[in-house]
């Protein structure tokens, strides 16, 4: 794309005056958001904010450092279960315990890395994916936490401040995701950020450069599951209610599609593919009450297939999503707008 | 002691399944370095079509059972030929990206078309009836099992080493370069693996279908499967077997002396700290690609 010509345009967060002003409109619009819109849409921005702080975590870990993981609803279920528990159990006060939390499941994000040093490809995937069932199925028969009954959250308070309606939770979720994101871009573009794309690209020349795999894959993990760690402590807050049943494989399995979908190695792409599919498994859940394709699909399924199994057309929707992302843009939505862009930029020719 | 005999034999038995399972994952990994995880939904669709060929058709079994295999094969063939012959740039995160979203898609046809309820599948042989041996019990399904996936381990090692399309296979999985400058048509090898891999996985599908079937039946058995696979290194027939059984085994061991709730667990715990010491398995040889 562009050319850099020093190292402090590579790491400057706003490249042009253009950037500047649609980054001032859109902080601007984040935050007149809850004052104009109704609750339902303000719920629906809390639930796909902490689908873009999980999956920026995700691919940090997938995208730049290139392991791939099927266990994140593993981390995810581990900050939502530790921030109830700490805060109902040890009467932590909220931001204390989501942090206590968060860092329980980066110590977890670390032992598991430790195995990934010498795993890779199908190996490394399984190894992530037993991992993500066992925390699941190990916290949903503890009666400590609640059992398969599941854990009611406590009253949120943060000093004075009672958090009540989801208006009040959205204004502590959105800045602390736009801080999650700028941090994630500025990890990317120092030091560690940068061991992390050589491991991806080439582990063993990454090695014999000085980058010590040791540190910096178990770091991976540790980041990446912090930040699932964080969404799923959130998570717990916007549902109101957490049991063992909502942190499944399918859930870990969206995570890395949201990944994929939005563009590996990018935020801006994660949080393209994290609004697009989380939007969409809140619209595809009540499928037949879309206009126009509602009511064909309810003949068809009346007809063909059988209408008590409609909601399952949202899996073959986001499969071939994934089928054709992968197919033809490997890049995913972000490779999208890269070529857009470059269309544009030289249009006549 | 006759309890600890009892638990081998229910282990052996629940291993078979993983076994089948654990065999159609090899034969594309070895192929193609593809896993596969629409393995158990290939099987629940072939599943799905012996049902509804036996009751909504009323064809006798003897034609519904075939004719389902032979379903699954061409599946098999044509998922190969219209979805992963298409990937541009092959990685491995790619391929398991397009398997899931291919399983999403399988999974989500049936159970629109015959919704989440639990179905009673018309099978010659009860699942309840049982053979005693001694003092030990064991099911008649899950006798037949254990014969199915020993005839299928022997079958496909015969055909591995001695016809010529297995041969053309394992070519194709060691060089497929060399294998195409001698020849053998390197799609077409692939697309026969993902239909002979299919009519493996269907197999398990149509045994487990008479005690258990609803659309979500093949997900723990295809994942004990796959994590049988990776314990017997992924590209051994014979490790995915001996992985399928020892994981079997080990379930109900634990089931039996430690805990029945975190059975279904153990394989996968098994599986982590396995691969801590055994990165590549037990049956392969471990080594590291070059830059």
């Amino acid at each position: 794309m562009d050319m850099k010509r020093d190292y402090f345009e590579d790491v400057q967060l706003c490249t042009s005056g253009t950037v500047v002003f649609w980054l001032a409109v859109l902080l601007a619009g984040l935050a007149v958001f809850p004052f104009l819109a109704r609750n339902y849409y303000v719920y629906m921005a809390n639930y796909l904010a902490i689908n873009v702080i999980v999956v920026i975590g995700l691919n940090i870990l997938v995208g730049y450092t290139g392991q791939v993981s099927l266990g994140h609803a593993g981390f995810f279920a581990i900050g939502a279960y530790g921030t109830v528990v700490l805060m109902t159990r040890a009467h932590l006060p909220f931001p204390a315990a989501l942090l206590l939390a968060a860092l329980i499941a980066a110590a977890f994000g670390f032992l598991l890395g430790l195995p990934s040093l010498r795993l890779e490809g199908p190996y490394l995937a399984i190894a992530t994916l037993g991992f993500g069932i066992t925390i699941t199925q190990v916290i949903g028969r503890l009666e400590f936490f609640g059992g398969r009954q599941g854990l009611h959250t406590p009253p949120l308070t943060i000093g004075p401040w009672r958090l009540e309606s989801d208006r009040d939770f959205y204004c502590l979720l959105a800045p602390l995701t736009v801080f999650l994101c700028l941090a994630a871009r500025n990890l990317i573009k120092t030091r560690v950020g940068r061991a992390f794309i050589a491991i991806r690209d080439a582990e063993i020349a990454a090695k014999t450069i000085g980058v010590n795999l040791l540190v910096y894959k178990t770091l991976a993990f540790a980041v990446s599951a912090f930040y699932a760690g964080i969404g799923g402590g959130l998570y717990a807050f916007v549902l109101r209610f957490i049991e063992p049943e909502i942190f499944t494989l399918l859930m870990s399995i969206m995570f890395l599609a949201m990944v994929v979908v939005g563009g590996l190695g990018s935020i801006l792409g994660s949080i393209a593919g994290a609004c697009l599919l989380a939007w969409m498994d809140l619209q595809l859940r009540n499928i037949l009450s879309i206009p126009l394709l509602g009511p064909w699909l309810e003949q068809l399924s009346r007809n063909w297939f059988s209408i008590t199994g409609v909601s399952n057309i949202q899996f073959i929707v986001f499969g071939l999503i994934m089928i054709l992302i992968m197919l033809f843009e490997p890049l995913g939505i972000f490779g999208v707008w890269l070529r857009a862009k470059k269309y544009w930029k030289t249009w006549p020719f | 002691m006759l309890d600890f005999l009892q638990m081998l034999i229910n282990g052996i038995a629940a291993g078979s399944t993983y076994a089948l399972f654990g065999m159609a994952m090899v034969i594309i990994y070895k192929t193609s370095e593809v896993p596969n995880f629409a393995q158990g939904e290939m099987a629940l669709i072939a599943t799905y079509v012996a049902y509804l060929m036996l009751e909504q058709y009323g064809l006798p079994a003897w034609i519904a059972y075939p004719l389902a295999l032979v379903f699954a094969a061409l599946l098999g063939a044509v998922l190969e030929f219209a979805v992963l012959r298409r990937a541009k740039a092959p990685s491995v995160l790619g391929m398991i990206i397009v398997t899931i979203g291919m399983e999403m898609i399988l999974m989500g046809l049936v159970s629109w078309k015959f919704g989440a309820e639990q179905k009673a599948m018309p099978f010659p042989i009860s699942p309840y009836d049982s053979l005693v041996i001694g003092d030990f019990f064991i099911s008649t399904l899950e006798v037949i099992t254990l014969a199915v996936a020993l005839t299928v381990m022997g079958v496909l090692f015969a055909f591995f080493r001695f016809t010529r399309l297995g041969l053309a296979m394992k070519a194709t999985q060691q060089n497929p370069i060399a294998a195409r400058i001698m020849g053998i048509r390197t799609r077409r090898v692939h697309m026969a693996t993902w239909g002979l891999s299919a009519l493996v996985g269907a197999s398990a599908g149509l045994l487990m279908a008479p005690v258990l079937m609803q659309p979500y039946m093949m997900w723990d058995p295809m994942l004990k499967g796959f994590a049988a696979a990776v314990l017997g290194g992924m590209t051994s027939l014979p490790g995915a077997v001996f992985g399928a059984y020892l994981l079997g085994i080990i379930e109900n061991l634990f089931g039996g002396y430690v805990s029945i709730e975190f059975k279904s667990v153990v394989a996968f715990a098994v599986i982590v700290l396995m691969l801590c010491f055994k990165p590549s398995g037990l049956f392969a040889r471990h080594y590291v690609r070059k830059v």
